[in-house]
């Protein structure tokens, strides 16, 4: 048997339901090497304590039904979790406490699985490198210094460091998809309405899904399996019978119809990005796949339109941190006062920055020229998909423009951060499922993804054709463990 | 309306017209708020009637409460209104320590109700005010700002709670007027039972526009707003203040600033809030946590066939069916408690003597005690036995009056009242006739003086004849056996 920490879900399981491992031995070993790890920065907040606590008692009175049977899993900082520490990222929430538990994290419980701890992530989820936290940069395992992606750095950072078997992340615009490509782990952003946003620290609403990031593809559908549930609780959940993703999982894709939309090669793309592609392509129609072309029309104004609608949605769903009732405030001789110096001093300046442009987007004489604008836009992309979707089962492009940068390397040119996003960032507006699976390496030996777009709820569909790339792209990632400790 | 019923205010030898229009917000009647589960119960400690969303914790959704879009469904109906099938849900942003969101949840372009009407019955007749439109939102929570001298504290009980906001058009010309329609749109929603329009307890309240023109004019002056006037009689005093200072301003020939004020009740004067340049931008944008809201028409129609008989059919039936004056009809439909008491009353009794007791003796005494009529002290039951000793001559009129008094104290029943007493009235005729007997005996020198042409003296032997009887001498026989006995 392999070193336990290596292992993936559907081993640990297995192993665990096989009594050939317990759900202490497995915690222990997890907590064990994230104490080696700290330099990383994973790690918000740990739970290690309760976690122990938690798999002794799993073990005492075990219940291998379960679908994560003493499982032990960390979570971005993003989902409220009661009775443990819950920042987002940031000072303002620094002090905050839930008194209640997110949806999408409740279910894992529910399955079995067990709190690891709070992984690192972008204030508010605000960022592509994991540099906008109040907690600092992660480190991405698979170079020093070098950004992990964003905005669920710590979460890609601990799967692909192996400090997490699984963990789930949230993707607005790519926060999920990108680090996974980053760091040569796998992703998937759901339907918009899959996972219910109930007790999931709002970025921009009307865009943000919670989704499973995992070692491969097959953890992934047994993890989406377990997060995806209808929420009453959630007025825009949706409704829908979903799929045992793992028993349906399948590498028969033959006759499938997958779409290569010509807009995705932009300009300055690297060659490496370019063949990258190239060898998905010809990876899928090994698989007997049916290549066709198409056309995303609009794909050119996914970007500036993500930038007004998310900023928008955000400066309205941020004005409830403003000292008043709960996590940070500075006092003020009045309210105004009060107001201004808790959100200046409890904000980074990335959340500042899109505060701002909410605002201004969405004000009186501003507002049909951006925001109402960008919203027709975002019905144009949609159509766009639907269109395709028409022609083909599935859409294959590449996850990100580059491989991981260095940390720093961005922080002061925010449009050039924002272009990481431009592969992932149409798939929110139009709210359809999206996964990111390692598919090769670049010059300096950095992991690169290609993406899978699946129409809405066809979650199966592209889990089935990331399976069966996967198993032909045959990607390991060579990670070092350089950031060890004794 | 007839002219001479118009109200003017006038300066020298000019007269102006006042536009109001009135902007009421109803909390609606629900057990719990408009998004979330808290109750809605008045008076509650402070912060104990608040949920997670309420609050606006993080990661926390509004799912809304379908009652509350019933209620707001069945109000349009009331005003005769078009509901709209598709609406959406906007947030109106801006900060205050009330309002935990950061933005009130409300509907801005799309609303649940569009245009209607309601009647008014003025004294002079009939007139319909226009309603723009009517839409469902949050209520905020309340700022203490006199408890602690150093802070602010906030109550956040009412945070979430459903109103609704109904628009009037500016059809409005007078404090009469804002009176009658202020009380029939509360009389409307109480028939429904989707608002109580208990204005004590904040249930309504509303923001008054209020312009001035001269009389004659055609297009409108410039308005002010008057926000959050909790009272009839307050409305009807910034009225009044508001337009004479927008007339003052006139006569010196200065502009109105289009502004925002508040109303001073100490002072009964109206003062800036804000003017125009600071108004909030609210950057009212659909909230993105809420799909729209999508009204099937078999709802409407379920709705549709669940409401009452409201006031003004009701008020048509009883001049139909009871042959009541208009007048009558109106006081006594103007609210469910009281027709329905009234209709309870005439189920075992005579219409018209129920009318004149209800709206007579039982009014003044809630008046005297200040009570609603659901509190009445006398019960519909106990009234119509009343009415009916009185119908069948076992009291007079003013017995009953005696007796009414007593039952007053505790809802006793007129029968053991009048039984106890001995308060039944006399109408044996061989009784009559012995006490008459007796009063003529007593009173030989006024027979005489009556008979001599005296007839004024008729009265003096009447009422004799009643004290004799002690009040209880049936008056239709007395007079007519001393007549018989006198003139004879």
């Amino acid at each position: 048997m392999s070193d336990i920490t290596s292992q993936s879900l559907f081993e640990l399981t297995s192993n665990i339901k096989e009594k050939k491992l317990s759900s202490g031995e497995i915690t222990k070993a997890f907590i064990d090497r994230a104490e080696k790890s700290k330099k990383l920065n994973v790690y918000v907040t740990d739970n290690f304590e309760k976690a122990i606590d938690q798999s002794k008692k799993f073990d005492s009175n075990p219940n291998f039904d379960l679908k994560l049977p003493g499982i032990p899993i960390a979570v971005k900082d993003l989902f409220c979790t009661n009775g443990v520490r819950t920042t987002a990222g940031s000072k303002i929430l620094n002090n905050f406490v839930p008194t209640y538990e997110s949806t999408v994290t409740q279910n894992l419980w529910s399955q079995g699985a067990i709190l690891l701890g709070k992984l690192n992530c972008d204030e508010f989820a605000m960022g592509s490198s994991n540099e906008t936290s109040f907690f600092g940069n992660v480190q991405n395992p698979v170079g020093e210094n070098l950004v992990p992606g964003g905005s669920s750095g710590g979460s890609s950072a601990a799967v692909a460091a192996n400090l997490t078997p699984v963990t789930i992340g949230t993707d607005t615009g790519g926060s999920i998809r990108q680090p996974a490509s980053f760091t040569g782990t796998v992703g998937l952003k759901p339907t918009y309405g899959s996972c219910s946003r109930y007790g999931i620290v709002a970025f921009a609403s009307s865009l943000d899904q919670a989704g499973p990031m995992t070692k491969n593809v097959r953890d992934c559908s047994m993890l989406l399996e377990v997060i995806s549930s209808f929420d009453q609780k959630d007025s825009t959940s949706i409704d829908y019978k979903r799929n045992n993703y793992s028993k349906e999982l399948s590498k028969d894709i033959k006759g499938k119809k997958i779409g290569i939309p010509k807009e995705y090669r932009v300009d300055n793309m690297p060659d490496e990005i370019e063949q990258l592609w190239k060898n998905g392509i010809s990876y899928a129609k090994d698989c007997g796949a049916e290549i066709i072309d198409i056309s995303l029309p609009h794909t050119n104004y996914a970007l500036p339109t993500y930038y007004i609608v998310a900023p928008a949605e955000a400066s309205s769903n941020l004005a409830r941190y403003d000292g008043v009732k709960y996590g940070f405030r500075s006092p003020g001789q009045n309210l105004i006062e009060m107001y201004e110096k808790t959100r200046s001093e409890g904000f980074g300046d990335e959340v500042k920055r899109r505060i701002m442009i909410g605002t201004y987007v969405l004000s009186s004489g501003y507002y049909d020229a951006y925001y109402l604008k960008a919203q027709k836009v975002r019905q144009l992309i949609k159509k766009d998909f639907d269109d395709a979707f028409s022609k083909v089962d599935a859409i294959l492009t590449p996850s990100t423009p580059s491989s991981a940068f260095k940390i720093g390397e961005k922080t002061n040119n925010p449009v050039s951060m924002y272009l990481n996003d431009i592969f992932t960032v149409p798939i929110n507006l139009a709210g359809l499922p999206g996964i990111s699976i390692p598919a090769g390496k670049d010059k300096n030996n950095y992991p690169l993804g290609l993406q899978v777009i699946g129409k809405p709820f066809d979650e199966q569909n592209i889990l089935n054709i990331s399976y069966a790339l996967e198993d032909k792209i045959n990607f390991k990632n060579d990670i070092s463990d350089w950031w060890l400790s004794e | 309306m007839s002219k001479n019923s118009e109200y003017l205010i006038e300066r020298e030898n000019k007269q102006y017209e006042v536009i109001i229009g009135l902007e009421v917000h109803a909390q609606v009647t629900s057990e719990s708020k408009l998004f979330s589960q808290s109750s809605t119960k008045f008076g509650a400690e402070p912060n104990t009637q608040v949920s997670l969303v309420d609050a606006a914790f993080p990661g926390m959704l509004p799912v809304i409460n379908e009652f509350c879009i019933e209620q707001a469904i069945k109000t349009g109906i009331g005003l005769k209104a078009k509901i709209n099938k598709k609406s959406v849900f906007d947030r109106k942003n801006y900060f205050y320590a009330d309002l935990p969101q950061g933005y009130q949840i409300s509907q801005y372009k799309y609303p649940i109700v569009g245009e209607g009407k309601v009647i008014l019955d003025m004294p002079n007749g009939q007139k319909e005010i226009g309603i723009e439109r009517l839409h469902l939102e949050q209520d905020a929570g309340k700022s203490i700002h006199d408890i602690d001298p150093n802070n602010t504290l906030v109550d956040l009980n009412r945070s979430g709670v459903a109103l609704m906001e109904i628009v009037s058009k500016p059809d409005l010309r007078s404090p009469d007027e804002v009176n009658v329609y202020i009380k029939k749109l509360r009389s409307i929603m109480r028939y429904l039972g989707t608002c109580d329009g208990n204005m004590q307890e904040g249930s309504l309240r509303a923001d008054v526009n209020v312009s001035v023109r001269l009389k004659g004019q055609t297009e409108f002056g410039t308005r002010c707003e008057i926000k959050n006037v909790n009272s009839i009689k307050f409305m009807q005093m910034a009225i009044i203040s508001e337009a004479n200072r927008q007339i003052d301003l006139l006569e010196e020939g200065k502009d109105i600033d289009q502004e925002t004020r508040l109303f001073d009740t100490k002072r009964n004067e109206t003062r800036s809030m804000r003017s125009k340049e600071d108004a909030h931008d609210y950057r009212y944008f659909p909230d993105p946590d809420l799909l729209p809201l999508e009204i099937s028409q078999e709802l409407i129609e379920k709705i549709k066939s669940d409401i009452p008989e409201l006031p003004d059919e009701k008020k048509k039936r009883f001049i139909d069916k009871f042959n009541l004056s208009p007048y009558e009809a109106t006081i006594l439909v103007s609210d469910i408690e009281t027709s329905n008491f009234f209709e309870e009353v005439i189920k075992n009794s005579d219409v018209k003597l129920a009318t004149n007791w209800i709206t007579g003796e039982l009014f003044a005494v809630l008046n005297e005690k200040n009570l609603e009529i659901s509190q009445s002290p006398v019960s519909a039951k106990n009234l119509s036995k009343l009415i009916n000793l009185i119908k069948d001559g076992t009291i007079s009129g003013k017995i009953a009056k005696t007796v009414f008094e007593q039952m007053i104290d505790g809802d006793q029943d007129p029968l053991i009242i009048v039984k106890e007493k001995g308060l039944k009235q006399e109408s044996d005729p061989k009784a009559i006739e012995e006490l008459i007997n007796k009063v003529i005996e007593n009173n030989s020198d006024k027979v005489a003086e009556y008979k001599s042409g005296k007839d004024k003296l008729f009265g003096f032997f009447v009422g004799q004849a009643m004290k004799e009887s002690k009040g209880k001498g049936n008056p239709q026989l007395i007079n007519k056996i001393l007549k018989e006995k006198l003139n004879g």
